[in-house]
């Protein structure tokens, strides 16, 4: 086989195995800021429990490697009786779902507290204003609280999902063929390691690179660019 | 019912290897963390005073190991590294070496990864002192080095420092990374563990415990030196 034909083979296999990582991706990423979302009410409620659950939870995933995560939900909790003889065993059997729920769990913690720093931003006028015109809370948060937070944490929320791109290689660990789990699979048949890791390097900078395009066009619309520029 | 005797420190425990794990990981933190400096500090170098092609290099650099995969980085230096050592040392007709170890490799490739970080770090700490402090150190003829040393350098270490926390804390996470090339550190550990003893929920439930304990710690450690290095100049702004 020649040398071209070889890096275009790699890299066929390369990207038949991008959905996967696209896969775990999208999903962790959706479920991550809803999370994050619901983790930044409860620190900002008025309930102690609640402040301290979101707390503890930061605290747990944001304190351990990701990878340990995996392996715990992967091969830790098939240990419990309950999950192994309970109804969601053929989901917990499952790599990818494993990876997510970890994934999710780990950068909702992150995301979190971007959003809460986020939300300490939120120029307070804005709400008092709000409520004086007699909006409703959710009204409030709709129209002036959400507006306002998307745009100051746009930037570091932007720089977590690409942090969540280079995660996704970890499910590779736990048997998932993402990119980094085939690029290994092909080594270990080839032994071309250098080119295989390589290409498969080249491919998740090409996902990181559309990702910041399209989070640079999001930011563009909400004139965030104009706003630090004016400074 | 588990048996936690078996993270104890008797004769079937698993304790003292735990915690020989924890010093493995904190040593790979810590030599990964002087490596992401020392690069770090010359790439920031680069960056800012560098002729142009030093400057992209610098910047390119910065892209492409904050874009890849950890994991990869590892792999690669792992497994392809020997690979291009093995044919330039046949090219130059030497016999081939074996694998490199664990700790070297897994040090350089967290530290290669740390010091994009660290570079971004520095340039904004440099970035945060004003240029004028360095012209007046030229005007009062200090050389290049003894401003560096004596206006740059205690500044930017205040400036970055609860940046640099953040980076030594995703180190000692990275660190588990290396687990994947067999160096015996606490995610490794735990691993072979779970594995001998079929107790997989216990074995990284510990490993987790450690962790979070590492992780505090250190985290103590930066605040308190956040607070020495503020001391002064929070009684100067009042």
């Amino acid at each position: 086989m020649t040398e071209d034909r070889f890096l275009l083979t790699i890299i066929g296999q390369l990207l038949a195995a991008a959905p996967v990582t696209l896969l775990i991706l999208l999903v962790s990423a959706v479920l991550a800021t809803l999370l994050a979302g619901v983790l930044t009410a409860c620190a900002a409620s008025g309930s102690r429990v609640l402040r301290l659950l979101s707390a503890g939870w930061t605290f747990l995933f944001r304190g351990t490697p990701l990878i340990l995560q995996i392996f715990m939900v992967y091969y830790g909790l098939a240990m419990l009786p309950w999950i192994r003889q309970g109804p969601l065993w053929f989901a917990f059997r499952n790599p990818i779902f494993c990876s997510c729920l970890a994934m999710t769990c780990c950068c909702s913690a992150y995301i979190g507290e971007v959003f809460r720093g986020a939300m300490k931003a939120v120029p307070i006028g804005g709400i008092e204003a709000g409520r004086a015109c007699g909006m409703s809370r959710f009204q409030l948060l709709r129209r002036v609280i959400m507006p306002a937070l998307t745009r100051i944490a746009l930037p570091s929320y932007s720089n977590e999902v690409i942090m969540m791109v280079k995660s996704t290689s970890l499910a590779s660990t736990v048997t998932v063929m993402d990119i980094t789990g085939v690029a290994q699979g092909i080594i270990s048949k080839t032994y071309r390691t250098l080119e295989v890791f390589l290409c498969a390097a080249a491919l998740y900078l090409l996902l990181n690179a559309v990702l910041t395009a399209a989070f640079g066009l999001w930011a563009r619309r909400l004139h965030i660019a104009r706003r630090t520029s004016a400074r | 019912m588990t048996d936690l005797s078996l993270l104890g420190f008797g004769a079937d425990g698993w304790g003292r290897l735990l915690l020989a794990g924890c010093a493995l990981t904190i040593e790979l933190s810590l030599s990964s963390m002087a490596i992401g400096t020392v690069l770090g500090g010359l790439l920031a170098w680069a960056r800012l005073r560098g002729p142009l092609p030093v400057r992209a290099f610098a910047a390119g650099y910065g892209i492409v190991l904050r874009g890849v995969p950890e994991l990869l980085v590892i792999l690669l230096l792992y497994f392809g590294l020997p690979s291009l050592i093995v044919a330039v040392w046949a090219a130059m007709g030497w016999s081939a070496p074996g694998l490199p170890p664990a700790f070297l490799i897994g040090s350089i490739a967290i530290g290669l990864v740390s010091a994009a970080y660290q570079a971004e770090v520095f340039r904004g700490g440099v970035a945060a002192i004003a240029v004028g402090q360095l012209e007046a150190a030229r005007a009062s003829g200090m050389t290049g080095l003894l401003s560096f040393r004596r206006i740059l350098i205690p500044q930017v270490v205040r400036v970055t420092l609860p940046a640099l926390g953040n980076i030594w804390q995703f180190n000692l996470k990275d660190s588990a990374l290396v687990s994947v090339i067999g160096l015996a550190e606490l995610m490794r550990i735990s691993l072979v563990g779970a594995g001998s003893t079929r107790l997989p929920f216990l074995f990284f439930a510990a490993a987790i415990v450690l962790y979070l304990a590492m992780t505090t710690v250190s985290d103590a450690v930066f605040r308190a030196l956040d607070r020495a290095l503020d001391r002064g100049r929070a009684e100067v702004q009042r």
